[in-house]
């Protein structure tokens, strides 16, 4: 995708670019995935509100040609909360990191999930703080290092779309930035769905994450998505042994239920109608 | 004119009736005594006008709810208390930043930390004013009376949207929870300013570019076509995160000027007596109900003392209280603190008058009587 590409000119704000991402890193795959998204849905420009929080991800809505709301830390959630509730015409996705969305942020995150709200979460999932220069967070692989974890972490990383799934969310699905396609098809269910849809999307950062655990440069990094990647269909099928070493990816859970804004309207027409029946 | 209806009302009650009647469609927040009530009504009355409520999880999500509300055009508004105010403090300043109008109500109970959370004090006074990280501009109000709490808080809008600045009314809990008579205004009675925003098509609009001749940038709400960028970085016109040294100094520059130069808009403050006072109470809130009495007693007894009552906290009315000190060369601060206000009135008054501070912490209101024993040390 070059900067003349429809695409681009269409969904970016070309004279906010080039972003300001490493070399090699995985957000500009993840972000594109976002806008092929929208643009495959046909989604009014005018309605859609981006909104992301602190980091490396989170820089991604000023490059975006929406309504973008760049937030405080970890609050993205409550922010987009408040907008959605405020005009529900409006699709809100909220564009965040591991980090933002599941160490300070983490309320937030449970509870958008728990009420269902109608919001669309893609979690740039690079496995470590990179905006502050390496520290180790709540993905980190356990024993992996981090500049705040020279020695390994001891504290065991999150299963992002498992808190996801336990927390509430009606559509949670997990790819990586070398899976670009499903990537998008998986975006584009999350937009569809109305509730909370949340998209791990596994980024790679060859700068801190890749270089502090020996993982390789950014090529290394996407064969190891493309070569350790299983999907869930497939892993039922296999035995043991063959999953070893290997991550899930694929569509973890899709439930239709009630979605808060929604159901909050109906309570909205219900204590009107009744006022001015007594009236 | 038709008749004003009366009521008997609670402060918080007032509250939130006076944020009905200035357009308030918009609630979100966290359960916190003493401003629970404020929630209540709000999540019972809102639906009611086609608004909404929402509990949310903490009050750092409440407060960074109504940004996104009053984003999306709502005007919106959240409660809470002293620990509560602690936590939003991240927020306030992002609405500061960002220029976002909302009302945060913050209604005053002893602290530090859980302290005494069913008993009043006025110890948020300073966090009003520097709760939040860096420069930032404050406009706080604070009334005495629960007709006030009404009159104050649609005030309080009036002044977020014409300023895009998080306003906050800082009540005490003498006031959140004191029940007195109110004559309920017509609606022809007040103003209500509603934010300005740019022509629909406005083919230039720069999100954060003021207008010639106006205060702050007109304000699109997300959703209406204008495609704009909001966040907490130092940002340009646009809207967009600039490192520049002139662009951070000229935004600060704009934060705390567009209040600076217009405080004789945002204060405002009631006198009683002060034209010949050897002695000037200062007092606010719930506190001033307490000092207004004494000052009675006091003139009674052939003491010379008046009382001001700053209903504008912040900005400091410092032009006012540097004048009053021209004359009254006494002037005792009054408040549920252990010193907060009176440290810009040591700042602002004439070199030769005597400042002395009284202050209550323990739970207890101010009494009369306490103050005309401290008038009479003083005078």
């Amino acid at each position: 995708m070059s900067l003349g590409s429809p695409i681009v000119k269409e969904y970016f704000r070309s004279d906010r670019l080039p972003h300001i991402w490493c070399p090699g890193c995985g957000h500009g795959v993840i972000m594109r995935g976002v806008v092929m998204a929208i643009d495959n849905l046909k989604l009014d420009k005018k309605k859609v509100c981006v909104v992301s929080g602190i980091g490396c991800s989170s820089r991604a809505s000023g490059y975006m040609d929406f309504n973008t709301l760049h937030t405080t830390h970890g609050r993205a959630l409550a922010f987009a909360t408040g907008v959605k509730l405020a005009n529900p015409e409006l699709e809100v996705i909220v564009v965040t990191g591991d980090g933002d969305c599941t160490a300070i942020g983490g309320n937030h995150f449970i509870h958008a999930a728990r009420r269902n709200i109608d919001i669309t979460t893609i979690i740039f999932n690079n496995k470590i703080y990179g905006m502050t220069g390496g520290q180790y967070s709540p993905a980190t692989p356990l024993h992996e290092v981090g500049t705040t974890a020279p020695y390994g972490t001891v504290d065991p990383d999150f299963d992002i779309c498992k808190l996801a799934v336990g927390a509430g969310s009606s559509y949670v699905a997990r790819s990586t930035a070398y899976h670009a396609n499903q990537l998008i098809k998986y975006i584009q269910k999350g937009i569809e769905n109305k509730g909370f849809s949340v998209i791990e999307a596994i980024s790679g950062c060859p700068t801190y994450y890749g270089r502090k655990n020996k993982k390789g440069d950014a090529v290394d990094l996407m064969n190891y998505y493309k070569d350790n990647a299983l999907d869930i269909k497939a892993a039922e099928k296999l035995p043991e042994d063959k999953k070893v070493g290997k991550f899930l990816t694929g569509e973890f859970h899709h439930e239709a239920k009630p979605e808060y804004v929604s159901e909050y309207m109906k309570i909205v027409e219900k204590v009107q109608k009744e006022r001015s029946e007594n009236e | 004119m038709s008749k004003n209806v009366v009521k008997l009302m609670q402060g918080n009650e007032a509250c939130v009736e006076g944020a009905l009647a200035a357009g308030l469609q918009f609630y979100a927040g966290y359960p916190i005594t003493p401003s629970t009530e404020i929630a209540e009504i709000c999540s019972a009355k809102l639906p009611l006008v086609g608004g909404k409520f929402i509990q949310m999880e903490d009050e750092i999500a409440g407060m960074a709810a109504i940004i996104g509300a009053s984003l999306a055009g709502l005007k919106s508004m959240t409660a809470t208390s002293g620990p509560g105010f602690s936590l939003k403090q991240e927020n306030i300043g992002y609405a500061a930043m960002a220029q976002i109008p909302c009302v945060v109500v913050d209604v005053m109970r002893a602290g530090p930390s859980t302290g005494l959370p069913t008993a009043p004090s006025q110890g948020d006074v300073m966090q009003a004013k520097w709760g939040t990280h860096g420069d930032h501009p404050t406009i706080s109000l604070t009334p005495n009376s629960v007709r006030e709490a009404y009159d104050l808080t649609i005030r309080a809008f009036n002044l977020s949207e014409k300023y895009r600045t998080p306003v906050f009314l800082l009540m005490d809990e003498i006031i959140g929870h004191l029940r007195e008579r109110i004559e309920i205004p017509n609606p022809d009675e007040y103003e209500v300013f509603d934010r300005l925003k740019p022509t629909p098509n406005d083919k230039n609009y720069k999100a954060y570019a003021v207008k010639e001749g106006e205060i702050v940038p007109r304000m699109a709400s997300f959703g209406e076509g204008f495609s704009y960028h909001v966040t907490g970085l130092v940002y340009d016109e646009y809207g967009f995160p600039k490192t520049d040294t002139d662009v951070a100094e000229n935004l600060l520059n704009h934060l705390m000027s567009k209040i600076d130069n217009n405080v004789d808009d945002i204060i405002t403050y009631e006198e009683t007596q002060t034209d010949d006072a050897e002695l000037l109470i200062i007092a606010y809130g719930g506190v001033a109900r307490a000092a207004s009495k004494a000052v009675k007693e006091c003139r009674e007894q052939g003491m010379k003392v008046g009382l001001f009552r700053p209903i504008t906290l912040w900005p400091f009315p410092e032009k006012r209280v540097n004048k009053l000190t021209q004359k009254s060369k006494k002037v005792l601060v009054v408040e549920m603190n252990l010193g907060q206000y009176v440290i810009p009135v040591h700042r602002v008054k004439e070199p030769d008058s005597k400042v002395f501070q009284y202050g209550k912490v323990n739970g207890e209101p101010i009494s009369p009587d306490e103050i005309i024993k401290k008038i009479k040390e003083a005078y």
